[in-house]
C-alpha cells in the first residue's frame, strides 16, 4: 500500500511540476507571446524531386547503368575533383563501372597522387596506380577553407548517404541554382550575401559553392551523349550513389535470393507448426 | 521446479547416459526449452517475442564479434574502418547492415515483449522477479545500444556521446567532473571511443548472463498466458517441444523476412544520414536525435522546459535540465515498482474492462506520440504535445493503474486454461483425456495460486 | 472428441506410422540449410579483403646494384631480395643445376632470359616464414654462399635453392618483368 501511495504522490507531483512550470508558460507564450521568427530564406526553399524518370538503380530491382556511371565519373573528374575529395574510393574500384583492367591502369595513371622519392625520401608526386585512392585536392582542412571562402568542400565518397534522399538531393542541388524571385525577396527583405549563391534546393538557400555545372556542354562525354546541365547532374548523382554504396545492386539481388529462401522456409515452418498443433485441436462434431 | 506431469529426460544411448551422469547439459536444455517444460497451451503470437529477443541477442553478438575483427576504436581511423568494412571486407556490408538493423529489430522485439507484459500483467506475482530482471536487461540494452552508436564516429555518434554524457552534468555539484570522467576528457575523443568500444563489447555478455537469470526465474512459476489464469492441470499445458519450438520457428521465419527486407532493401532507413559524415567537433548537426528506439525517453527529457521555481521570487529549486534527466530515468525506473503499483487480482487485460480502456486509449497512443515527438524538432507545438503526453505517461503508471486496480470490477475468469480453450462442457472431460502415462492430471496440480495475490 | 497432448502428434515416438512426417523433415532441413548458409559470410569475412587482394606492384631499380650486392625491398608487405650475381656465382649456380636437390630447379628457370645475373626472390624462408640472412653486407650466407635462415638453419645457394636444412622449397620467385633494362616491375 505504501508503494502505491508513494507512487500516486510522486506521479501527481511530476505531473504538477510539468504542467505548471513547463506546460503552462509554454502555452501562454504560444498563445500570447511573439510569433517565432522565421528566417526569410525559408520562403524560398523548394524540395528537390530528382531527375525526371528517376535513376536506374532505384527500386527493389534497380541496376547500375554503367554508361551513366562512366559519364558521371567523367563529370567528377573534370568538374568536382577540383575541390571535392573522394577519399574512400580507390582507382581499382573503377573496374566496377565497367572499365577493363587496362583502362583502369590508364585512368589511374592520369591522376597525380602524392608519393615518396625512392632515392631521397622526400615527398613528391607520381602517377596513380590502381591501388591508390583518389587524391585530396587540398593538403588539409585549413587549406581547403582558405581556398574556398571559408567553406570546406565536403568529401563526396558518402555524400548521397550523408544527405536525406541523397541521389535526388545531389541532382536537385546541381540544378537548383538561379535567382530568388525579386518581388518576393524585396517583400521579406531577403538577399543572398556576397560570396554565396542562391540555390532553391539547398536547405538555407544560400550556398558557398559556385554553380559547378554552369553551361551545357561543359563536359564532352566520351560516349557522345549530349551534356546538358540536367544530364551531367543526373550522371554525377548516379556516380556518387555508386561511390557511397558500391554494393547497392549486389545487395538488392542478394536480398531477393535471401527473402525467396526465407519465404519458402517460413511456409514450411508454418505447415509443420500447423501439423504439430493439429493433434491438439478438439475434433469438430 | 516443474509441474508434476512434466516429462523427464531419458537418455537413450550409452553416451547420453554417460553424459547425463557427468554433465547433464542435455537434461538442462530438455527441461528449459525442450519437451520437459510444460507451457500453457493457449499462448498467442505475443508470446513469440521472448524467443525472438534471445535470437536477436545472439545475432548481435555474432555479427558484432565479427565486425570487431575489422574495426579500430581510434578517432583518427574509426570512421574509415567502418567504410573499410562496407567496401573491402567480404560481405562486410551485409554484416554491418545486419548489426545496425539488428539493434533496431532487437528493440522492436523487446518493446513488443514489454508491452505484452503490460497488457497481460506479466509483472504480477508470482513473476515479479522475471519482470525486474527484464527491466535490468532493457537498461543494459539501452547502454549497449548507445555506446554502439558512438563507434562509427560519425556526426551523430560524436554529438550523441556529447549530449548523453552531458545529461550527467545536470547532477548538482558532481555533474561536470562526472562528465569529464565518463569521457576521459573535455569532449568525446579517443579515450571515450576506446572505453565505449570496450564496454560495448562487454555488455552483451552481461546481458546474456541476466537473460539466463530471466529464464531461470521464468521456469519457477512457468510461463504466463493470455487468460492470466494459472496452470491447474496437465490438459492446460503442452510440452514446449515440439509445440512451441514449431510455433516459434514459424515466428522466427516471419521475423527474418521482415529483418532481411530492411537489411537488403532499406538498410539506412532507420539510421540518420548525418552519421555518414565523419565526426566534426566544430559543427553540430541541425537536429541531434538519438536512434529511434530512444525517442520516447528523449521526448520525456525535452518536455521539461521550465525550472521549478518558487513563484514570484525567482528562486530556482530544481533546474529544468535536472528535472528532465530525473524524469527520463524515472520513466524507466517506474517499471521496477510496477508489480506493486497494480494490485488488481486479475492479470489479463482481457478481463479488465477499465484497465483495457486505459491501455488502448491511454498508454498506447501516448507511447506512439512520444515516439513521434522524440524525433521532432524542439519547437511548438511539439514541445507542448510532449509535455502533455509525458504527464499522461507518469499519471498512467503512478496514479491511474493503482486507482483502477482498486475500483475496477473484472469480468468473470474462466475456471482453467483448458476451459478457456475448449469451452466449459468439454473441459470437464478434458483433464483425463490428455494423459499418456496414466497419471491423473486432475490430482497433479501443484496448487499454483489463483488469482495473482 | 479427444484432445491429446501427444498421442496424435506427428512427432510422437509412440506412433508407428509417421504420416506426413516429410513436412517436418523438410522444414528442419530447410532451416538447417539456412543456418549453414549463414556461416558463409561469417567465414568468408576473415579471408583477405578486397584492398588486401588488390594486387599492388612494386617497381625496383636494379641499375645501381653492383655484382655481388643485393638489396632488400618489400612486395605486398613481405621482404623481397634483389641480387646481382657475380660471374663466379653464376658459374657456381649453373654447375649445381644438375646436383641432387630437394626442389630441383635451374638458374635459368629462376631468372629472366638475358638478365640471368638478376635474381629476384621473396625473402621468406619456405620453412616457417622467417627472413633469411645473406642479403646485406657481412651477413651469414650459409654453407652454399646464398642465404641462410637462422631460425632453423636452412641453407640456400646463390640461386636461392634449398640445399640443406628443414625448408621444403626454394625461395619463391615472384612474378615480375623488366619494364626497361634497369627497372623491374614485380607483381
Amino acid at each position: 500500500m505504501s508503494i502505491r501511495l508513494g507512487g500516486i504522490i510522486a506521479g501527481l507531483a511530476i505531473t504538477l511540476v510539468l504542467v505548471l512550470w513547463s506546460l503552462a508558460p509554454g502555452v501562454y507564450n504560444f498563445a500570447f507571446g511573439p510569433a517565432p521568427e522565421k528566417q526569410p530564406s525559408y520562403a524560398f526553399y523548394e524540395h528537390g524531386e530528382g531527375p525526371a524518370g528517376g535513376f536506374s538503380f532505384d527500386g527493389a530491382f534497380g541496376k547500375w547503368d554503367y554508361a551513366q556511371l562512366q559519364r558521371g565519373y567523367q563529370v567528377y573528374k573534370e568538374v568536382c575533383s577540383a575541390c571535392h575529395s573522394l577519399k574512400f574510393v580507390a582507382f581499382r574500384n573503377l573496374q566496377d563501372l565497367g572499365y577493363t583492367e587496362a583502362e583502369v591502369d590508364a585512368e589511374a595513371a592520369s591522376w597525380t597522387v602524392p608519393g615518396i622519392d625512392p632515392a631521397t625520401g622526400e615527398t613528391t608526386t607520381r602517377p596513380g596506380e590502381p591501388t591508390d585512392y583518389f587524391p585530396m585536392p587540398f593538403p588539409n582542412a585549413i587549406a581547403a577553407a582558405a581556398a574556398n571562402n571559408n567553406a570546406i568542400p565536403p568529401d563526396l565518397s558518402l555524400i548521397t548517404k550523408a544527405r536525406h534522399d541523397g541521389s535526388n538531393y545531389v541532382y536537385s542541388l546541381l540544378t537548383g541554382y538561379g535567382e530568388a524571385d525579386p518581388a518576393k525577396a524585396a517583400k521579406v527583405g531577403f538577399e543572398t550575401p556576397d560570396g554565396l549563391y542562391f540555390n532553391k534546393h539547398f536547405p538555407n538557400v544560400n550556398i558557398a559553392m559556385a554553380p559547378p555545372l554552369a553551361v551545357d556542354g561543359q563536359v564532352t562525354f566520351a560516349d557522345g551523349t549530349a551534356s546538358t546541365i540536367p544530364q551531367m547532374a543526373t550522371d554525377v548523382a548516379a556516380f556518387l550513389t555508386w561511390t557511397a554504396e558500391p554494393s547497392l545492386v549486389e545487395r538488392k539481388q542478394t536480398g531477393w535470393f535471401v527473402i525467396g529462401f526465407l519465404l519458402f522456409a517460413t511456409v514450411l515452418a508454418f505447415l509443420s507448426y500447423k501439423q504439430i498443433w493439429a493433434g491438439l485441436k478438439p475434433k469438430k462434431g | 521446479m516443474s509441474f508434476a506431469w512434466a516429462k523427464q529426460y531419458e537418455p537413450q544411448s550409452a553416451f547420453t547416459k554417460w553424459l547425463d551422469e557427468k554433465l547433464p547439459f542435455p537434461r538442462l536444455v530438455y527441461n528449459a526449452v525442450g519437451a520437459g517444460y510444460p507451457v500453457p497451451r493457449n499462448l498467442n503470437y505475443m508470446w513469440n517475442f521472448g524467443v525472438l529477443a534471445g535470437f536477436c541477442l545472439m545475432l548481435q553478438i555474432v555479427t558484432g564479434v565479427v565486425l570487431a575483427m575489422h574495426y579500430a576504436a581510434n578517432q583518427a581511423v574509426a570512421f574509415g574502418t567502418v567504410e573499410h568494412i562496407m567496401r573491402n571486407v567480404n560481405y562486410g556490408w551485409m554484416l554491418r547492415y545486419a548489426h545496425a538493423n539488428g539493434a533496431s529489430f532487437f528493440f522492436i522485439v523487446i518493446y513488443l515483449h514489454i508491452f505484452r507484459g503490460f497488457f497481460y500483467s506479466s509483472y504480477k506475482a508470482p513473476r515479479e522477479m522475471i519482470w525486474l530482471l527484464g527491466v535490468v536487461i532493457f537498461l543494459l540494452m539501452m547502454a549497449t545500444a548507445f555506446m554502439g552508436y558512438v563507434l562509427p564516429w560519425g556526426q551523430m555518434s560524436f554529438w550523441g556521446a556529447q549530449v548523453i554524457t552531458g545529461l550527467f552534468t545536470a547532477i548538482p555539484l558532481v555533474g561536470e567532473p562526472l562528465q569529464v570522467w565518463l569521457l576521459g576528457g573535455f569532449a568525446p575523443d579517443n579515450a571515450a571511443l576506446n572505453r565505449f568500444f570496450s564496454l560495448h563489447f562487454l555488455l552483451p555478455f552481461v546481458i546474456a548472463g541476466v537473460v539466463i537469470l530471466h529464464i531461470w526465474a521464468l521456469h519457477i512459476p512457468g510461463s504466463s498466458n493470455p487468460t492470466g489464469v494459472e496452470v491447474k492441470q496437465e490438459s492446460d499445458t503442452v510440452p514446449f517441444h515440439p509445440y512451441y519450438t514449431a510455433k516459434d520457428g514459424f515466428g522466427l521465419g516471419v521475423f527474418m523476412i521482415l529483418f532481411t527486407t530492411m537489411v537488403f532493401f532499406l538498410p539506412n532507413a532507420l539510421g540518420h544520414p548525418d552519421n555518414y559524415i565523419e565526426a566534426n567537433p566544430l559543427s553540430t548537426p541541425a537536429l541531434i536525435v538519438p536512434e529511434w528506439y530512444f525517442y520516447p525517453f528523449y521526448a520525456i527529457l525535452r518536455a521539461f522546459t521550465g525550472d521549478l521555481t518558487i513563484p514570484f521570487t525567482g528562486i530556482v529549486l530544481i533546474p529544468a535540465k535536472l528535472l528532465g534527466v530525473i524524469a527520463m530515468f524515472g520513466s524507466i525506473l517506474v517499471w521496477f515498482i510496477l508489480p506493486w503499483l497494480d494490485k488488481s487480482p486479475v492479470r489479463s487485460g482481457h478481463y479488465r474492462p477499465l484497465f483495457r480502456k486505459f491501455f488502448w486509449f491511454g498508454l498506447i497512443p501516448t507511447m506512439a506520440a512520444l515516439f513521434y515527438l522524440g524525433g521532432a524538432h524542439a519547437e511548438e507545438p511539439y514541445i507542448m504535445l510532449s509535455q502533455i503526453f509525458t504527464a499522461y505517461y507518469f499519471m498512467h503508471f503512478l496514479v491511474i493503474l493503482p486507482i483502477i486496480s482498486q475500483i475496477e470490477v473484472p469480468k468473470p475468469l474462466p475456471f482453467s486454461i483448458t476451459e478457456a480453450v475448449l469451452g466449459k462442457d468439454k473441459a470437464v472431460e478434458a483433464p483425463r483425456a490428455g494423459t499418456v502415462d496414466g497419471t491423473d492430471a486432475g490430482t497433479a496440480t501443484d496448487g499454483s495460486l489463483q488469482p495473482a495475490e | 472428441m479427444a484432445i491429446n497432448t501427444a498421442g496424435t502428434s506427428a512427432l510422437s515416438t509412440d506412433e508407428g506410422v509417421r504420416r506426413r512426417d516429410w513436412i517436418h523433415i523438410a522444414a528442419l532441413s530447410t532451416a538447417g540449410v539456412g543456418g549453414a548458409s549463414l556461416l558463409f559470410p561469417l567465414i568468408s569475412q576473415m579471408a583477405p579483403s578486397e584492398d588486401v587482394l588488390a594486387a599492388s606492384s612494386t617497381d625496383v631499380d636494379v641499375g645501381a646494384i653492383q655484382p655481388g650486392q643485393s638489396i632488400k625491398t618489400t612486395f605486398r608487405k613481405q621482404p623481397l631480395f634483389v641480387k646481382r650475381l657475380t660471374p663466379e656465382e653464376i658459374a657456381a649456380a649453373k654447375k649445381d643445376d644438375a646436383a641432387d636437390m630437394r626442389d630441383p630447379a635451374t638458374l635459368a628457370s629462376r631468372t629472366k632470359e638475358g638478365h640471368e645475373d638478376i635474381l629476384i626472390t621473396m625473402g621468406v624462408c619456405t620453412h616457417l616464414g622467417c627472413v633469411p640472412l645473406g642479403a646485406a653486407e657481412g651477413e651469414n650466407k650459409g654453407e652454399f654462399g646464398g642465404y641462410f635462415c637462422p631460425c632453423h638453419g636452412s641453407h640456400y645457394d646463390v640461386a636461392g635453392r634449398i640445399r640443406k636444412g628443414p625448408a621444403p622449397l626454394n625461395l619463391k620467385v615472384p612474378e615480375y618483368s623488366f619494364s626497361s633494362d634497369t627497372v623491374v616491375r614485380v607483381g
